[in-house]
């Protein structure tokens, strides 16, 4: 491999573990501060995707299909939470199971009903459609890169809520000893709310940024879901920094799997997830 | 005789008479529904008596479904008296050294990972040589129960075919049955209700979860090979986790820790989604509808629905 | 026999356990002599239930060597030291409580001849492992529930019925955390007679705030504050002892006198 398709292949991997950041952080969220196992995850990614689709046809620009499915996600979220995960606090893990996973094929046949089976293509926004040479030869399209750098954005923000806000402290605290919260008078269900809305939206805008270079095709939240699981399994549950580093793992790994060992591509990233269970089995990151 | 084996013979004796009918179409209904209860029992075994669950349980079934389809010449036939050991024993070697992985976790993780190991499973079979890709491999000609030169039935006749797979059934339910009696069966037990009790009482409990997830594997192969024999192909589906979820269903449908109520289940199921089909060929919506009904208004599943109408009748009285 | 009392069973060689920053036991000694009671008194966080964690091997300690007849176990996990001849009771009511109390028992006994390759016998046609079941149930004082299912016994049976599972695994350490707590006056005399009948063969580890049951039993007592050892002798000392008046019993958190 010489270097500049090495160049391209990290700026591909950051661009994939990134992406995954933002379905997997809402993922371990929920996982960690509510303990709720939710196999739907994947669905709103592609429920994001397919959003973008619908609304960048009707306005004909994925900027206005983003800015308008941004605040459509959270409030899809919010009233998820209300209508069917709040009932599912106390459950045990099976009945969670089986509730999203009845979500799955619900989600799934609406989609079916609603914009059918087809495979589509959204566009490109038109000022990053461009590309830049890295080479003579080689170029590297700008919206790849303009993903990557939303993610960051996005990364950054989350820190700064996390670590800095009143409702990142209740976050924190809550991630550690819920009876604590509650003992502090703070409203649990609440933060429960925003903190699974939020969930839905980042794992939806990533299915967005992500529609023009995947396309948009049906059951396409079912991998997303499954390598999301992985990054929480070497993660450690209901840690986003360790969501961040096993995703840009799990970018690399599959990125450069598929280059390098092509016949193994789609079972590197779990042979790593096997590795890291042998080495330490509550994920890289957990906490003793 | 007591009730309940008379209730068990009569409802052998019914299946038995299935093919009887000569209705070709439900018989082939009825021997997939039998070979998805022997599924059900195996990860039953797991979830319902050992506290394990096993999101990936379809790996264990895909791989013998993919070991008959490999070990089968092209054009003659496979020993039966060799393929269905060889595909039985591969599952359950797979689901042991996938068991060394999946089994230092607990809990949520879990769930995820042996859902990622069969992922792991499915992109074998889907991306290498082993598979022959997204379209499977067709078993062309079934195994042959010949021994020197004596042939006792022949799986290419539908109603022999029938009959064995419901021999096997019977087989794995008695198999198991006993299994739950023997003191293994009983650390498996008490392994569900109180590990950490178990571990302080001198067992070594991973081993016997590892053994369990072991024998389920090898169950499911069974349950894998009798498909791949039913419908004469095997494709990287069998292994997808919307397998792996569909038996799950079943199990809890049944009620878990309960061997009947898994065979109940996988036709309940078989059921639902025969009649949904009919309906609409969107019946998935309803499936997945009635699911998140039941978890949301049927705590405790619908196995837990006699008991209610028990107790009402009881006029609520007891409050176990 | 008086010689063997002199070699220590159970040796807790300056055990330490560190949770992060927060040291929960630290160079904590204790020796356990066969036909001896030692309690461990201490207040509530003092790191008594750490201990006999670390002894039990429900918790790696951070430091230090756990010897049983002078062989290090450490390294032992708890199923093992089980194995060893380690037997603990929970603070908190830990059984199978779906299970009968015969049952709860048996698998107690069947721990110690496993044969899991065996899955066509019937467990409950093991006659060997039924007979010490019910010969433990007995000793523990529970003769009258052997059918009972266990769940649903009082709190004070079911302590009854955890000192009735680690007979049953041949102990010859127990290990007991509170076995007394939550009972009835009653109830807590017959444990005292239960716990009197099992020390002339074993060697006991007892955390306990019951004043009058620890005084009654004990043969040794170890003080601990704040995951040290404050002072450890005969009841005589530790009651006469000013520094544990000082730290404890003169304390709001005293026992129950």
């Amino acid at each position: 491999m010489d270097f500049a398709s090495f160049l391209i292949q990290t700026l591909n991997s950051l661009q994939y573990g990134l992406l995954l950041f933002l379905v997997a952080s809402g993922l371990t969220l929920v996982f960690g501060i509510m303990g709720i196992i939710n196999l739907a995850h994947g669905s709103f990614y592609m429920i994001g995707a397919y959003l973008a689709f619908v609304l960048a046809s009707a306005t004909g620009s994925l900027f206005m299909a983003i800015l308008l499915g941004i605040p459509l996600a959270l409030i899809f979220g919010a009233l998820l939470e209300w209508a069917l995960f709040s009932h599912l606090y106390k459950r045990d893990h099976l009945e969670q199971v089986l509730l999203t996973y009845g979500l799955i094929l619900v989600f799934e046949e609406l989609r079916s009903l609603l914009v059918g089976d087809e495979v589509h293509g959204v566009d490109i926004p038109a000022m990053f459609s461009g590309s830049i040479a890295l080479t003579e030869v080689l170029n590297y399209p700008v919206y790849r890169l303009v993903i990557s750098a939303v993610c960051i954005v996005l990364a950054v923000a989350l820190y700064f809520v996390i670590q800095r806000t009143r409702l990142g402290m209740m976050i924190r605290a809550g991630n550690h000893d819920r009876t604590m919260v509650e003992a502090l008078g703070i409203n649990i269900n609440m933060i429960y709310r925003v903190v699974f809305a939020l969930g839905v939206a980042l794992a939806a805008l990533a299915g967005m940024l992500a529609s023009p270079i995947s396309s948009v095709f049906p059951n396409m939240g079912s991998h997303v879901l499954i390598i999301s699981f992985v990054i929480v399994v070497i993660g450690g549950i209901g840690s986003v920094w360790g969501a961040l580093a096993a995703a840009l793992i799990v970018g690399f790994a599959d990125t450069f799997g598929k280059v390098l060992l092509p016949e193994l591509s789609g079972m590197v990233v779990y042979l790593v997830m096997a590795g890291v269970l042998l080495w330490r089995p509550e994920g890289i990151f957990k906490k003793g | 005789m007591n009730a309940q084996l008379f209730l068990k013979l009569a409802a052998v004796a019914i299946l038995a008479c299935v093919p009887l009918t000569g209705e070709s179409f439900y018989t082939e209904l009825l021997a997939k529904t039998l070979v998805l209860a022997i599924f059900a029992m195996s990860l039953d075994l797991l979830v319902g008596f050992t506290g394990l669950v096993s999101f990936g349980h379809a790996a264990y079934f895909g791989v013998a479904a993919y070991a008959v389809a490999q070990l089968s010449p092209k054009y003659e036939a496979a020993s039966l008296w060799v393929v269905l050991p060889a595909s039985v024993g591969l599952s359950a070697l797979v689901a042991l050294v996938v068991g060394l992985f999946v089994l230092r976790t607990k809990g949520i993780y879990f769930i995820m990972v042996t859902l990622a190991f069969a992922q792991l499973a499915f992109f074998v079979f889907h991306d290498t040589p082993l598979g022959g890709g997204s379209d499977g491999i067709y078993l062309n000609v079934k195994p042959s129960a010949e021994i020197a030169g004596w042939v006792p039935f022949d799986l290419d006749n539908q109603t022999h075919l029938y009959y064995f797979i419901l021999a096997m059934l019977i087989a794995v339910y008695a198999f198991l049955g006993r299994i739950l009696q023997s003191p293994f069966g009983r650390v498996l037990v008490g392994i569900k209700s109180n590990e950490h009790r178990m571990q302080s009482m001198g067992y070594p409990t991973f081993w016997y979860k590892l053994a369990a997830f072991g024998l389920a594997g090898g169950l499911a192969g069974v349950a894998g090979f009798l498909y791949a024999v039913v419908f004469g192909f095997v494709t990287p589906e069998l292994l997808s986790w919307h397998q792996s979820g569909n038996v799950l269903l079943m199990v809890i449908l049944g009620g878990m820790g309960n061997l009947v109520g898994a065979i109940a289940g996988a036709f309940v199921f078989t059921g639902m989604q025969e009649v949904f089909a009919t309906w609409s060929k969107h019946w998935q919506l309803i499936m997945g509808g009635v699911i998140v009904a039941a978890v949301l208004f049927l705590p405790g599943g619908l196995a837990a629905i006699p008991g209610r109408i028990k107790r009402s009748l009881q006029g609520g009285g007891s409050n176990e | 026999m008086s010689e063997m009392n002199n070699e220590a069973l159970l040796v807790a060689d300056k055990i330490t356990r560190r949770f992060g920053g927060l040291v929960a036991n630290q160079d904590v000694c204790v020796n356990l002599y066969r036909g001896k009671v030692h309690v461990l008194l201490g207040p509530n966080g003092a790191g008594k239930s750490t201990c006999i964690n670390m002894l039990s091997g429900d918790l790696p300690p951070s430091d230090g060597k756990i010897l049983l007849l002078g062989k290090d176990i450490t390294g032992l996990t708890a199923a093992q030291r089980s194995q060893v001849g380690i037997g603990r009771s929970y603070q908190r009511t830990n059984i199978f409580p779906k299970f009968s109390v015969l049952e709860n028992v048996r698998l107690a006994a069947q721990s110690r001849r496993q044969q899991p390759w065996r899955i066509f016998s019937k467990a409950m046609e093991q006659q060997w492992a039924l007979e010490k079941a019910r010969a433990c149930i007995e000793e523990a004082g529970l003769g009258k529930k052997v059918d009972w299912v266990s769940g649903v016994l009082s709190h004070g049976e079911q302590r009854q019925l955890e000192i009735a599972m680690v007979l049953a695994t041949d102990a010859q350490v127990m290990l007991l955390d509170e076995p007394l707590a939550g009972m009835g006056s009653d109830e807590s005399a017959k444990m005292v007679e239960v716990l009197k009948r099992l020390k002339p063969t074993r060697a006991i580890l007892l955390v306990e705030h019951d004043m009058d049951a620890v005084f009654a039993v004990a043969d040794t007592i170890t003080v601990m504050v704040n995951g040290q050892v404050l002072e450890s002798g005969p009841p005589a000392q530790i009651k006469a002892s000013v520094a544990v008046q000082q730290a404890y019993l003169g304390s709001e958190d005293s026992f129950h006198v």
